[in-house]
């Protein structure tokens, strides 16, 4: 395990910005494009 | 048992096939990404020069990847669709490319991300970073082109002509960090040596690229089932199962 608590994780050792702007960023495009999809098919 | 794969060249006959097979691989893309983000998150180790920001790669590398993986897809079934004429190998190739400019704005985004801490920089013009951007603007030019035809076949034909010339670039992006010197560094992994990384982050990059490649083939085919209802919906098939 590489971290001691919570607030360690999201700390991403000093990182947080880079490594959650990343994943966010990427989440985000998949959640878009997933509603979009789901949205028109059930049209 | 024999099967005519040439039957489901029909977009009649891929129809209910994709809708049966969009649910198998979104549930095989959420089973590789939940261990792949927990050996990524929590087992592989805090890397030596780069601490925590290495892992960006995780999302980074299958993103990149997928981007260039796709992209010949998409310019196989559009070249496919000029020589054989078949209707359903232009709607997958459309169904193909946003899914394919998608993972290279997030290969562009989150490798600005990673580079911001780590050169310094959130953008350099070299080689690979530069081919990629083409890479997203080839995506996107595709699309716009074949939105810009009101005659489908017609679209199908100039986009396939762009898809074919553009895949040019997909080696240059591969190649590039041996190629030119850039800021970029050489491939991690090659199917000709032994990969130059912890045992623990390659098992976490590769089940995130194989999470990538199942949600691109759910969300492709279900995207291609949205198409191949608009391009249809004169057909006898579709007012038929609309039950109009």
């Amino acid at each position: 395990m590489n971290w001691g608590s919570l607030s360690d994780f999201l700390a991403m050792g000093g990182y947080a910005l880079y490594v959650w702007g990343s994943y966010g960023v990427a989440a985000l495009c998949i959640a878009a494009e997933v509603f979009l999809l789901i949205r028109k098919s059930s049209r | 048992m024999a099967i005519d794969w040439f039957r489901f060249g029909s977009p009649q006959a891929f129809f209910p096939v994709a809708g049966k097979m969009v649910p198998w691989f979104a549930f095989l893309a959420v089973a590789f990404a939940l261990p792949g983000l927990y050996l990524g998150f929590f087992v592989a180790p805090t890397d030596a020069t780069q601490g925590e920001s290495y892992r960006i790669i995780f999302i980074h590398v299958p993103a990149a990847w997928m981007s260039m993986f796709l992209y010949l897809v998409m310019a196989g079934w559009a070249g496919l669709g000029l020589v054989l004429n078949t209707r359903l190998s232009g709607m997958m190739a459309s169904a193909i490319a946003p899914t394919g400019a998608m993972f290279t704005f997030v290969a562009l985004w989150s490798g600005a991300l990673w580079g911001k801490p780590t050169w310094g920089t959130w953008w350099v013009w070299d080689a690979r970073l530069t081919s990629e951007l083409i890479l997203l603007f080839l995506y996107l030019g595709f699309i716009a082109l074949k939105a810009a035809f009101a005659d489908p076949q017609r679209a199908d034909r100039a986009g396939a002509i762009l898809a074919l010339l553009g895949a040019v670039n997909v080696p240059i992006i591969y190649f590039s960090v041996q190629w030119w010197n850039t800021l970029h560094q050489g491939a991690s992994v090659s199917l000709t040596r032994a990969p130059s990384m912890a045992a623990t982050m390659l098992a976490a990059m590769l089940l995130m690229a194989l999470a990538a490649w199942m949600y691109s083939i759910a969300v492709a085919l279900a995207r291609v089932r949205s198409i191949i209802l608009e391009r249809e919906r004169d057909m006898a098939w579709v007012r038929m199962s609309a039950g109009t």
